[in-house]
């Protein structure tokens, strides 16, 4: 029972938390919210005063937007894809009674530990190389032309390394989510003679749908956010230019801040929008 | 009752399974294999798997050329001083939102993740020219506090669902017999919480030191962590391959072995609690 005393206490350890958080989250915003509004060249004469929405408009209209519009949304939707896909027929398969699961688990979940440069330089070198990468040797083996990968297939190459990323959580949480799954339905379903696919439809899939929707939206967040794969492997070169790193090159590259906040506000509004949705699930859960 | 399953089926689970999961893990091992091959080994057409000289000159190459030390030890700093320093803050936060909850709790609770939403990219220069003005560009200071803070809510989050789990009886028993406040939380709390500390520290430590977007740009030469350190492979030098491999290799090692005891705590971390 809570007394007036312990509440003061709780609001007391709580202080610090908040206040931090709420600088953290205020003032970088606030200076970003500033800087769009003004035309603002570290390099090329500093502040230069009030533009109103200019950098806003100016952003939106650079030839290099709808592109990067473009970019962002075909990762992302296919990394989405391709990890919710293969994640559930994985979930499923590592969830069948089997010998060394635990050991077939670790495999599975591995790439997730591995640092984002890492993984990034790995697959560009050691995979993608058209020389001497791994890929290049199995392509010439079945007599094929080794491909250029980070330049002529670049979009699909980092989907390909984001994925492999991301499988491993897609795979981790859908299986959490199975294991709690009643049997007993699954076993009555069976015995009742309904098909594989119709299990699969009727009670699995129903049944992860809440997990799949958070996978969902969690990566999202994630992956509107993809910086260091990009970073070390095309540089945003060959149509590999997220949203997100037009604003990088924009404000660190090109040192135009005004228009790179401009992008930056674009970015947490969208953000926001895809947040707003998890935050009800996950406000629902914390009620029960 | 449990599934009674032919051992025929499990056999084509257990083949199967392990088909793909060695086919997920093959990058990895293929990179820790490359990092003990000679540079000529590791670009060998047909590749070679596992028939070649085993050697481990690259690693004191690695070592030795880019002060691997340097850049482990800021890993090191950078990943540990930001997950201690965000439980000293958030054990108090998290405690209080457990066991005195308010009506306003769950909605703190909501911000403090809506805080984790924000894009990076969006807030990259304020962030940046707050550390030029603060002489903070390039420091292990600089960089635990914005590591802090970017998981601060994750830490909240797990803790609080973790102190959740802490049944209020034996509180209330403890306080029936005369325990004092010092004593039900030094005796009663503490060993309770211990597990739940203990998998939020390891979770945000694998999160803080595989972070690539503050690390990459608030850092140069000083307070540069691995991430960094791999990074500057990004620019080939002639043959590089198996030195690509050895510092990579080293890099990953130690979170790959803290990861394998971290996956349960993964699924609750990362989904604040959504799914158990």
């Amino acid at each position: 029972m809570a007394t007036k005393a312990s509440r003061s206490a709780a609001r007391l350890m709580m202080a610090p938390a908040v206040i931090l958080l709420l600088g953290w989250m205020l003032v970088p915003l606030i200076m970003t919210l500033w800087f769009s509004f003004r035309t603002y060249l570290p390099l090329r004469g500093g502040d230069q005063g009030w533009t109103g929405f200019d950098n806003y408009v100016r952003f939106v209209s650079s030839s290099a937007f709808w592109p990067a519009v473009q970019t962002t949304l075909i990762i992302v939707l296919g990394v989405l894809v391709i990890t919710v896909c293969l994640g559930i027929l994985l979930a499923i398969l590592l969830d069948q009674p089997m010998w060394g699961q635990g050991i077939v688990r670790i495999l599975v979940i591995a790439p997730f530990f591995v640092m984002p440069t890492v993984s990034a330089l790995v697959w560009k070198n050691m995979f993608m190389d058209p020389v001497n990468g791994l890929l290049a040797h199995l392509w010439r083996f079945f007599g094929a032309e080794p491909v250029s990968w980070l330049s002529d297939a670049s979009l699909q190459s980092i989907i390909m390394i984001v994925s492999w990323q991301w499988l491993p959580f897609a795979t981790l949480i859908l299986l959490t989510a199975i294991q709690s799954l009643d049997s007993e339905q699954l076993e009555a379903a069976e015995m009742d003679g309904a098909p594989v696919l119709k299990r699969f439809f009727y009670i699995i899939l129903p049944h992860l749908s809440r997990a799949i929707t958070i996978v969902l939206l969690i990566q999202t967040i994630f992956l509107l956010a993809i910086f260091a794969e990009i970073f070390v492997t095309t540089g945003g070169a060959f149509g590999t230019r997220t949203l997100s790193y037009l604003i990088f090159q924009r404000v660190l590259e090109s040192q135009n801040v005004g228009l790179g906040s401009a992008g930056g506000v674009y970015a947490i509004i969208l953000a926001n929008i895809v947040a707003i949705f998890l935050m009800r699930i996950v406000g629902k859960n914390l009620d029960n | 009752m449990a599934r009674s399953v032919s051992s025929r089926r499990k056999l084509i689970n257990t083949g199967l399974a392990w088909a793909i999961g060695l086919l997920i893990f093959f990058p990895i091992l293929w990179t820790i294999l490359t990092s003990f091959k000679t540079e000529a080994q590791a670009i060998a057409s047909p590749p070679i798997f596992l028939a070649f000289d085993w050697t481990t000159e690259n690693y004191g190459i690695v070592m030795e050329r880019s002060d691997y030390g340097r850049f482990l030890m800021n890993s090191i700093i950078i990943a540990g001083g930001s997950t201690i320093l965000g439980l000293i803050i958030a054990v108090p936060a998290a405690w209080s939102m457990a066991f005195v909850p308010s009506h306003r709790t769950k909605n703190i609770l909501l911000w403090m993740l809506s805080t984790k939403m924000l894009p990076a990219v969006g807030v990259l220069y304020p962030i940046y020219l707050l550390f030029i003005q603060l002489g903070l560009l390039d420091s292990r200071a600089g960089l635990v506090v914005v590591m802090m803070l970017i998981n601060l809510p994750i830490i909240v989050w797990m803790l609080y669902t973790y102190f959740r789990e802490i049944p209020v009886e034996i509180l209330e028993a403890a306080r029936m017999d005369g325990a004092t406040l010092k004593e039900e939380v030094l005796y009663i709390l503490t060993p309770m919480a211990v597990p739940g500390i203990a998998s939020t520290m390891l979770l945000n430590f694998i999160l803080a030191w595989n972070e690539a977007f503050w690390t990459l740009n608030l850092t140069a030469v000083n307070a540069a962590p691995l991430t960094a350190f791999i990074a500057s492979y990004s620019s080939p030098e002639g043959l590089f391959f198996a030195k690509l491999s050895a510092a990579s290799t080293m890099a990953i090692a130690p979170i790959l072995i803290l990861g394998w005891f971290s996956q349960k705590q993964l699924v609750r971390g990362l989904t604040f609690g959504a799914v158990k």
